[in-house]
């Protein structure tokens, strides 16, 4: 059967057999119930053993059990078993099946980030001032079901696109070969900021930094369960970034997407068609290519100026999965001066949507106070993180300005001086 | 000694005897039911679990195939909640040829089986697991039933008629007065007590062990051939309906989709003894093997469980005598009188879980006859109490009666879903039942880790309610998981042995189970 038809297969039905047969591994250790951090605060979610291997047993194309929903996706218990069942793999499929017939409006509008940035870029301080708005914001949550105190992303004056437009061209010629930048949903229209400082550290190093057009990964569309969406947004994004270049290095500073083409649209989607293969072999989440700089030579000590700082960093559930260590860590403490505080908690609570909605703001709070508090602790200025939600999450419970660990380094390299540290 | 006096005596609680004693008790006689063990231990519980819609015999046996087709609708009618409704299909793998089903739709409408050709793009649409090369594929009415659950919802229907359900209680013989059988003795085996049952007319049920009864009253050797098969269940659903291979019957040519699991069957041989059934390892591989051709990669897929079971076959002159799968599959009803010149006894032999009911019919119908009576069988009519609403059961009712009592209950075997709400009510209704017997109703212990999570939760229940004592919770416990090993040991490989060894750290690393207070009997 050829990778179309799979996909094909796939659309008509949501029976991803490949994270079900994982279930046979499933020797019901209860592992992944004690790091489930939903499990932790709430007992209204069954818990990952419960909802994956078991429940999956006595699921035939029929959703029965909406409590599943209150899994955040946020896949910690994957990581966790010993076993290799896919924990949450099972699961993102049975609520694709669940919500087949009677997806909320909600869960449809904000998976469409896209939508939704190029909407309110041009009314930014517009649309900022409705989302500080509390009667519009309780008009949400009643009408759409969004939290009324959900962090939101801050609308920019500038999206990353027209910044790239109009800004001057590099003074200098590159020296190394042509690279591709995947800025993500949010670092094209909110954190804009992030993306801009990435293509400046990479354009310092000497790449050529280049930005095919290009639209969302789907991942909040597949973890509401809109697959169809999902695979439609992958195979569109999977050729466009193909389109730069063949055999090019992609890297990006969103977290959570880069996993999504590394190996969740395989896993989760059940897509294998070999350009999302050559995509997800080829990307790269910023701090892991800025490591295999470090480790060749081409990132050195010596370009990088001292900041005396102890910066808390919270690695994220969906960077978590992607079985790369910490690189974020090592290439911020190559920053002479620089004392990184890890925050060894499982999940900041938001994963990716689910803190938005208001019958999960609480739980998504409760998840990641452990967080919150850390952070403030270790430094109540600056702390960083890989992915978008995740940072106004944390910032919005913590007060702490968050960042992405590259803007660390943009500032080292002597390109900006706007942290406070 | 207890005395009991009743009209009929029915011997053997498997399907065939539940659905006598019904129709027995339906009829307005007293009647008694006695099996050695619990009710469908034999036969009827170590089945693939198909109720067939006939298209398995449309060619090698059309009667049966027309009965079967018949009695499905019944049961499906009268028993809903016994019966999944998964449809089924007879598929031709790319390893068979296409003769059989050439002449297939054709036998089926000859014998009034519902069939329909599918194309291939159906059959895997139906079932994407399916074996992507099929020739052809047609569906059936095929459904899979809980044998168990269909037993005692006979068996309890017949208690609400008067009906007295001895289970445990071993025959151990028969008096024979005049000619007639008078009275029939046995053992009350988890009291130690003997029994003594004086009746008009003794319906001889045992399947396998028919022979050994009939003896018992002096009719001469009665043979029955108990034709052992193996199946082996699977982790999870890797079909949603029953599979079959679209070939004359032969080994490993069905695959059944029975509650969380797919189950492979069957193998066919002759045995000597029903009470000593071996899982030989070559057919645990030959099933294996017939899995793969119905589902590539079934044999990655885990094992969880494997059992033997005896078709009771009678002995037919016509065919030898170690072919057992050409003999008659339809029953034989064994008239004594005029057989061995003993009065009051019939025995059956043969059928098929399905004719169950049709079976007891035909058997009550010819004792009524000697008796001169003539009620009327109502047991097609009657629906089963419990089963009104007519909703066959699906594989999600626990996952969804869980998601309503998640907050109220506790889940004590988590591969099954079974709560303690179930295994407690259970236990104060059958308060000398053994885990297995609570196993039979619940599901405890069927499910991946065979026991390993929840017989020590459930020995700790049973002391809890007062129940049993420690001594007899320990012994039971053991037995409930010796019995687990012996269907686990054939097929032990991959996955299986990964749960296998971490059960075995619990129950002898952690609870030192060898070592445990013994009580001074053995546990039943």
């Amino acid at each position: 059967m050829t990778s179309h038809e799979v996909v094909q297969q796939g659309e008509s039905h949501e029976h991803n057999t490949l994270a079900r047969a994982s279930l046979d591994n499933c020797v019901k250790c209860t592992i992944c119930e004690t790091q489930c951090p939903v499990s932790r605060v709430t007992p209204l979610f069954t818990g990952p053993k419960f909802v994956g291997p078991q429940a999956e047993r006595f699921r035939n194309g029929e959703s029965v059990d909406k409590s599943l929903d209150y899994c955040s996706s946020c896949g910690i218990c994957t990581q966790a078993c010993p076993q290799g069942v896919k924990i949450a793999e099972i699961n993102t499929v049975a609520r694709a099946v669940m919500k087949e017939d009677h997806m909320p409006v909600r869960d449809r509008l904000i998976v469409q980030t896209t939508l939704m940035g190029r909407f309110m870029t041009p009314f930014a301080p517009v649309a900022n001032m409705a989302l500080k708005n509390k009667p519009v914001r309780k008009i949400m949550q009643a009408v759409v079901g969004v939290a009324e105190d959900a962090p939101m992303p801050p609308a920019q004056m500038q999206s990353f696109e027209g910044w790239l437009k109009r800004r001057p061209r590099p003074k200098t010629q590159p020296t190394r070969e042509p690279i591709v930048f995947f800025h993500g949903c949010a670092g094209g229209y909110f954190e804009v900021e992030t993306s801009k400082k990435t293509v400046e550290v990479l354009e310092h190093l000497g790449y050529e930094v280049l930005v095919p057009k290009q639209g969302c990964c789907g991942l909040a569309q597949q973890s509401n369960g809109l697959f169809a969406g999902a695979r439609r947004s992958v195979n569109a994004l999977v050729d466009a970034l193909l389109s730069a270049g063949k055999g090019l290095t992609i890297v990006s500073s969103s977290g959570s997407c880069t996993g999504m083409l590394k190996h969740e649209a395989h896993e989760i989607l059940g897509m294998d068609d070999p350009r999302l293969m050559e995509v997800g072999s080829r990307i790269r989440e910023t701090s892991e290519f800025l490591l295999e700089l470090l480790d060749e030579g081409i990132l050195t000590p010596d370009m990088l100026s001292p900041i005396e700082a102890t910066i808390p960093y919270h690695q994220p559930c969906q960077v978590k999965s992607q079985a790369m260590g910490t690189p974020a860590v090592t290439v911020m403490e190559a920053i002479p001066g620089v004392k990184v505080v890890e925050s060894g908690q499982p999940c900041c609570g938001i994963a990716g949507t689910y803190g938005l909605k208001k019958e999960k703001y609480e739980i998504a709070k409760a998840v990641g106070q452990p967080v919150f508090d850390m952070v403030k602790e270790t430094n109540p200025d600056l702390g960083t993180c890989d992915t978008e939600t995740c940072r106004w999450q944390i910032q919005k419970h913590s007060g702490v300005r968050m960042v992405h660990p590259v803007e660390l380094l943009h500032q080292s390299l002597g390109l900006s001086n706007d942290l406070k540290v | 000694m207890k005395k009991l006096s009743v009209d009929v005596v029915v011997i053997g609680g498997g399907a065939t005897g539940a659905g006598v004693v019904r129709d027995v008790a339906m009829r307005g006689y007293s009647v008694a039911i006695l099996d050695k063990a619990d009710l469908g231990q034999g036969t009827t519980g170590r089945y693939h679990g198909l109720l067939h819609s006939g298209g398995r015999y449309v060619v090698s046996d059309p009667h049966s195939a027309t009965e079967c087709a018949e009695e499905n609708e019944v049961v499906r009618r009268i028993q809903a909640h016994a019966v999944e409704d998964t449809g089924g299909l007879f598929v031709v793998t790319p390893d068979d040829d296409l003769d059989y089903s050439n002449g297939f739709a054709a036998a089926a409408a000859a014998a009034q089986v519902p069939c329909e050709e599918l194309t291939i793009r159906e059959a895997l649409r139906r079932e994407p697991r399916l074996n992507p090369g099929i020739k052809r594929a047609f569906a059936v009415r095929d459904a899979s039933v809980d044998g168990w659950q269909l037993v005692w919802g006979a068996a309890n229907d017949a208690k609400r008629h008067g009906a007295h359900i001895l289970t445990y209680h071993r025959v151990t013989g028969m008096e024979v007065v005049d000619g007639s059988v008078r009275q029939v003795t046995a053992i009350d085996e988890k009291r130690g007590e003997e029994v003594q049952i004086d009746c008009n007319f003794v319906l001889n049920c045992a399947g396998p062990w028919a022979g050994q009864i009939a003896g018992m009253a002096g009719c001469e050797e009665v043979e029955v051939v108990p034709g052992r098969g193996i199946m082996i269940a699977m982790n999870h659903r890797l079909v949603n309906s029953v599979v079959n291979r679209c070939i004359y019957p032969a080994d490993g040519d069905i695959l059944v989709p029975v509650h969380t699991v797919s189950i492979i069957g069957t193998t066919d041989v002759k045995a000597t003894d029903p009470d000593q059934l071996a899982i030989p390892r070559d057919e645990v591989q030959q099933m294996l093997d017939a899995g793969e051709a119905l589902v590539p990669g079934f044999r990655e897929a885990r094992a969880v469980h494997a059992w033997s079971g005896a078709r009771p076959l009678f002995k037919d002159p016509k065919v030898s005598a170690s072919d057992t799968r050409h003999m008659t599959r339809g029953m034989k009803i064994l008239e004594h009188d005029t057989r061995d010149g003993v009065n009051g006894i019939l025995s059956i032999i043969g059928g098929k879980l399905t004719t169950y009911r049709l079976m007891a019919e035909h058997m009550v119908d010819i004792m009524e006859e000697k008796l001169g009576n003539q009620n009327e069988c109502k047991t097609a009519e009657e629906i089963i109490p419990g089963n009104e609403d007519r909703k066959t059961y699906a594989v999600t009712h626990r996952l969804e009666e869980r998601e309503h009592d998640r907050f109220e209950d506790q889940i004590i075997c988590e591969c099954e879903l079974m709560s303690r709400g179930m295994i407690t009510q259970l236990m104060t209704e059958q308060p000398t039942a053994s885990f297995d017997d609570l196993r039979r109703q619940l599901r405890l212990g069927m499910g991946p880790c065979q026991g390993g999570f929840c017989s020590m939760r459930a020995t700790g229940i049973a002391v809890e309610e007062q129940m049993v004592d420690v001594e007899r919770s320990t012994e039971l416990m053991r037995l409930f998981l010796k019995n687990r090993w012996i269907g686990l040991w054939p097929i032990l490989n991959g996955d299986q042995v990964r749960q296998t060894a971490l059960d075995n750290w619990i129950f002898h690393g952690t609870f030192d189970i060898e070592h445990l207070p013994q009580s001074e009997e053995e546990a039943l």
